[in-house]
């Protein structure tokens, strides 16, 4: 028992040393898994506040160009009002209004939410974006994030005030996109080269492909609306010729060095969607 | 000031310039992060012991990890730095005594030369350990080497130029002990 004890004074340091490394490396690896919730809450709301006032300072040198995006935000929006379609001869067939509405079901699907960037990464693997907008105000994890060019990322982890955006920047990140030409599926994720590329994969080499064609986020994703929103434009196309799948080197539409305002979109039909698939796969099983 | 009030100051300093300068230039290359905040550990007094070195070094790697979104990557780096500090610092002391003579490590407390091997040192252990917690998740053993290299030299230009700018006076003190 003494010899313990003398064993315990004599390497004292390190075996903090040691603890203080386990304890570290517990933290880094369990969240990569689960991502602990615990971990970001209360320091989440702190570290949000800080961000907040260091970028009210920094967007006053960003509203130029926050009004030039919007400007083509509106442009965009604008070129798809029904108001722009008119045919020679007034209408000549009935159309029931698209807005339904009727109190026992939901119809609508779809419902965005406004927030402010207030904090960003892009220097690293993993990249996120701090938003001023939390629980209190209707943001659930796994909600859709989009900028007014197109896609952003998802929402991962939210305190009361605050939440934690992960990027189209992020390595662990992965969202299912479609081309919008053929319709074809694939999957845009990062490889951690470059900030201003992101990876297609997984587009079948059948597809026609070309250059400047726009990749556009699928509404299997069941995150981003049936709407196209934008993820980005070709820029080049590897044929590996050992597979049967197009990789293409896609230029996302979101600036993410300077975006300042997003859009949160909550599916309201989610739960009901999962229940229904979790069901099926309990049948097979 | 006392001591004590100049690191809690400096800790706060240190974090932002990390977090709110260096982390937000855009990248110039995917090799290249400017990592400077670690200097904090660094400068801190001779006179502090190895494990109170070591749970300052823990608290200040995990508060950069609360603004980066890592958590533990950036504590785990610190506590290795803090830990081999001292033995680092037995090596290269070139004047006897200068660690009872002086407060910290400084180019004035220790000279040029040995005072740079001793940052290139730990620069090397940090970066070293920071990028291989990294390459574990993904990447690939070129990218280990490449990034460690391009950071630690990036990294040492930054600590050359911030010594240069806020040169610290080190008041020798004699007859203490």
């Amino acid at each position: 028992m003494r010899n313990v004890f003398l064993f315990i004074r004599k390497y004292s340091n390190f075996l903090f040393f040691l603890l203080l490394q386990i304890t570290a490396l517990s933290f880094l690896f369990r969240y990569n898994k689960y991502h602990e919730a615990a971990f970001m809450n209360v320091a989440g709301e702190f570290t949000g506040s800080i961000n907040q006032r260091f970028s009210k300072m920094e967007s006053y040198f960003q509203l130029r160009k926050i009004n030039e995006q919007l400007a083509q935000e509106n442009l965009r929006l604008n070129q798809m009002m029904k108001e722009n379609y008119e045919m020679a001869g007034g209408p000549n067939k009935i159309v029931s209004d698209t807005v339904q509405t009727d109190s026992l079901r939901l119809i609508r699907k779809y419902v965005w939410m406004g927030a402010q960037v207030v904090g960003s990464t892009v220097n690293s693997q993993v990249n996120f974006l701090t938003i001023h907008r939390g629980a209190l105000q209707g943001v659930r994890p796994n909600m859709g994030v989009a900028g007014p060019q197109g896609i952003v990322g998802q929402v991962l982890n939210v305190s009361d005030n605050y939440a934690s955006v992960w990027t189209l920047l992020n390595r662990q990140f992965k969202v299912v996109a479609k081309l919008k030409n053929g319709g074809e599926r694939g999957t845009v994720e990062w490889d951690g080269m470059s900030p201003a590329f992101v990876t297609l994969k997984d587009i079948p080499k059948s597809a026609q492909v070309k250059k400047g064609d726009s990749v556009v986020a699928s509404p299997t994703s069941s995150m981003f609306s049936g709407f196209p929103l934008m993820v980005g434009t070709i820029e080049e196309i590897v044929d590996d010729k050992s597979s049967n799948f197009y990789t293409l080197k896609v230029k996302p539409s979101t600036n993410f060095f300077n975006i300042e305002y997003v859009y949160v979109i909550e599916n309201t039909q989610l739960s009901e969607q999962k229940h229904l698939e979790d069901s099926t796969r309990k049948k097979f099983q | 000031m006392s001591e004590l009030l100049k690191n809690i100051i400096r800790f706060a300093l240190f974090i932002f310039v990390q977090v709110f300068i260096l982390f937000k230039m855009p990248p110039l290359h995917r090799f290249i992060t400017p990592y400077l905040y670690y200097l904090y550990i660094l400068w801190l007094p001779f006179s502090m012991s190895r494990a109170s070195l070591m749970s300052v070094a823990f608290l200040f790697g995990l508060s950069l990890d609360y603004f980066m979104h890592t958590p533990g990557l950036h504590a785990a780096a610190c506590v290795l730095i803090a830990y081999l500090r001292p033995f680092v610092v037995n090596m290269l002391i070139s004047q006897e005594g200068a660690d009872k003579n002086y407060l910290s490590p400084s180019i004035t407390s220790m000279g040029w030369a040995p005072y740079f091997t001793y940052v290139f040192v730990l620069t090397l252990f940090h970066h070293g350990y920071l990028v291989f917690l990294e390459w574990m998740s993904f990447g690939s053993f070129l990218y280990f080497i490449g990034k460690v290299i391009a950071t630690t030299g990036i990294s040492m230009l930054l600590v050359l130029l911030t010594e240069l700018l806020f040169f610290r006076k080190e008041k020798f003190r004699t007859n203490t002990v």
